[in-house]
């Protein structure tokens, strides 16, 4: 059932965000600018094509040696006095992150933007358990007032202009006047959250990237929330996918010339944090406890195709759905998972499953503008030719969660009957001749027609086939 | 094979194994030392950040009038590091009043959350590309004097500057003494997320002030 309903969200959720005048202008706005920025800081076409083959081969190579990676970060984070967790799904996750809160007696949770907690659903399940999360980043803080989930991953609130932010401060924050002025709508969330900082009991991260090699965490951010989130507070909880290990330390400066510049075309954020333990003895602050939870929840599945182990290069840059004539018009809500855009249709359906989610990969042109811009090289098109194909004709069994769910009683009797016309010249030639005659008849209702006609015209079939045309002009058919 | 731990390392051995690539050559700018100079300063300044080229030894007395004209009234320093002793020893009359982070800062929270006007830190490197200021804070120099309060005053010596990180990593041996936590700060604290818009200071300083010590003292 509940596979049903999302297969249809997409198509009908999109027709709905075409029809919207605002998102439209909020999007295009936005989309315009960061394309443009982006653009800017890869003019030295060289410069590009030599970082982002360095870049695409780094996580290439982290994927390869993942297990070892994996253990090699675990124990050197070990070493380093920061706790590790594992979890398979994000049930676990949620329930290893709030046992530590509960174990720390924390009631409340200063948080730093991270998409994997988005995928967990964390918050919800922390508000279940008596436990306030505060969302810190501006952008998270906004929707989390709004009670939206963020519809891009970098921009969480892109979807908003002015006006509707101004509405929501006005409305949500004791005492705020309504103001469309940027600086004190900033200044008023500034004065708002001083309080959650200074008295949570935790801070919640995601992390950009984990290095094996010196067990660090790697987070970078413009806003400064994340490094206070990660010091302030007495317990830092970081939770990750687990593909985001680096082998080495060495790793993270072409990967960090590429993200920022992908994603908002600044050439680095603001704050680059490296957080390889606990406050140790002598130092005055930062958090007593770091854990770090490795959240699984099918990412193993999809290593495990050498093909679609691209995916888990991504390093959630954004550039792809920036240029994706998809995404830009219709905007991240309407792809109704954490991840939106060309690397979401591709990751989504590989974590939910095909039954799940499986029109996400229909949701693209095949244009390739995602795979021009991705600056680990994902072939984002191929993959989601391949993923479409799995929908339908399962290779391996196993390799993609809901394979084959795609596949209908009438498409395969169509496709044989097909290949049935299409192998004797005889029944081509009767087949063509009855289409000729009878073909217009069809209804557009009729079964396989129907979609397709939904948003095209029926196709008109001529009175004579090409075949006939060419014999009558005097051409030979052998 | 009972813990998510073991299953999910299982199957991730047993993928199919995929040969790992040879990390293409990829060379980080290099500038000379004019430029390395000139970019680190426009690089920071176009992140908002001022810079004042000062000397090893008139910095105090031209910190004291920066911070006196912005009317600044108190300034959070560490009174352990040789910067931090310099300062305090020739502060003498100003209208900016010096603050020890001497103490947990669970003795110190107010003091840093709420009654700050600045936070004085060093920095163990500069980065010329894109215009970073290495942090790492030490038990002398915690973190958070370079993120709470509103001004966050940064001293950097011209002799430390590299042209990227890639340098600063190979040529400071990070990988063998990673401390509790490395930052690099590139301006401000800013934000974007409404329209696009810039604005600073939404959660650390507003203004970020870099005192650049020159290689030559004049
Ligand atoms: S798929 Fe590529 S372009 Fe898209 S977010 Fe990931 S790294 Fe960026």
């Amino acid at each position: 059932m509940v596979a049903e309903t999302k297969k249809l969200e997409f198509g009908a959720k999109a027709h709905v965000a075409l029809n919207d005048p605002k998102l439209r202008a909020n999007f295009r706005r936005a989309m315009d600018g960061l394309m443009t920025k982006r653009a800017a800081q890869f003019a030295d076409v060289a410069e590009w094509t030599s970082l982002r083959a360095r870049g695409a081969a780094v996580r290439a190579n982290a994927l390869a040696k993942l297990p070892e990676l994996l253990e090699q970060l675990e124990a050197n984070c070990r070493k380093n006095g920061i706790q590790v967790h594992w979890a398979e799904t994000t049930a676990e996750a949620n329930a290893i992150v709030l046992g530590i809160l509960e174990a720390a007696g924390a009631k409340t949770v200063i948080k730093g933007k991270s998409m994997v907690t988005e995928e967990m659903h964390l918050n919800a399940h922390l508000e279940k358990h008596g436990i306030t999360p505060v969302e810190s980043d501006l952008g998270e803080y906004i929707i989390q007032l709004a009670g939206e989930a963020p519809s891009h991953i970098v921009m969480p609130c892109i979807h908003k202009n002015k006006a509707e932010i101004a509405e929501l401060f006005h409305d949500k924050i004791a005492g705020q006047a309504y103001t469309e002025n940027v600086d004190e709508l900033t200044a008023a969330a500034r004065a708002a959250l001083r309080g959650a900082f200074a008295g949570a009991d935790a801070g919640i991260s995601g992390v950009n990237f984990a290095v094996a090699e010196t067990g660090t965490l790697v987070l970078i951010e413009n806003e400064g929330n994340g490094r206070l989130s990660t010091t302030l507070p007495p317990l830092h909880i970081a939770v990750t996918g687990i593909e985001k290990v680096l082998e080495k330390l060495d790793d993270v400066p072409p990967l960090l010339s590429l993200l920022p510049r992908s994603a908002t075309g600044q050439p680095i954020t603001t704050y680059v944090n490296m957080i390889s333990s606990p406050r140790k003895e002598g130092e005055k602050d930062g958090p007593k406890a770091v854990h770090l939870v490795l959240l699984d929840n099918g990412r193993s599945r999809v290593h495990g195709d050498t093909e679609l182990r691209d995916t888990l290069r991504c390093i959630r840059c954004a550039a792809c759905m920036n240029h994706c004539p998809v995404y830009t018009r219709v905007g991240g809500h309407t792809y109704s998972f954490t991840y939106p855009g060309p690397i979401g249709k591709l990751l989504t359906p590989q974590l939910e499953g095909l039954d799940c989610a499986g029109d996400q990969p229909h949701a693209s042109t095949l244009c390739r503008a995602c795979a021009d811009v991705c600056p680990v090289k994902i072939p984002i098109p191929d993959l989601l030719v391949r993923l479409r194909t799995e929908s339908v004709r399962p290779t391996s069994p196993g390799a993609v969660k809901g394979a084959g769910s795609a596949t209908s009683a009438t498409e395969t009797l169509g496709w044989k009957g097909w290949t049935l016309l299409y192998a004797s010249p005889l029944v081509y030639r009767i087949g063509t001749r009855m289409l000729g005659w009878f073909g217009n008849l069809m209804p557009s209702s009729a079964p396989m027609l129907k979609q397709w006609t939904s948003v095209r015209t029926k196709p008109k079939f001529a009175p004579k086939s090409l075949h006939e045309l060419a014999r009558e002009k005097g051409f030979c058919d052998e | 094979m009972n813990s998510p731990r073991e299953r999910i390392l299982a199957r991730l051995k047993a993928a199919p194994k995929a040969a790992a690539p040879l990390r293409p050559d990829w060379t980080p700018p290099a500038y000379d030392a004019a430029t390395r100079k000139a970019r680190f300063k426009s690089m920071l300044e176009a992140s908002h950040a001022d810079v004042h080229e000062v000397s090893a030894t008139d910095w105090p007395e031209r910190l004291k009038t920066i911070l006196a004209n912005k009317g600044v009234g108190t300034m959070i320093y560490a009174p352990g590091t040789d910067a931090g002793k310099l300062l305090a020893g020739s502060w003498g009359d100003s209208p900016t009043r010096l603050v020890a982070y001497d103490r947990p800062v669970e003795d110190f929270k107010d003091v840093l959350v709420s009654r700050a006007d600045a936070g004085f830190t060093t920095t163990k490197g500069g980065i010329a590309q894109t215009g970073s200021l290495v942090l790492w804070p030490t038990p002398d120099e915690p973190r958070l004097m370079s993120l709470l309060p509103p001004i966050h005053v940064a001293l950097v010596e011209e002799a430390s500057l590299t042209d990227s990180l890639a340098e600063t990593i190979r040529a400071q041996g990070w990988a063998g003494q990673m401390p509790t936590n490395a930052v690099l700060v590139s301006g401000p604290s800013k934000t974007a997320d409404i329209e696009q818009t810039l604005a600073y200071g939404v959660h650390g300083p507003k203004e970020l002030i870099v005192l650049l010590i020159g290689s030559v003292s004049p």
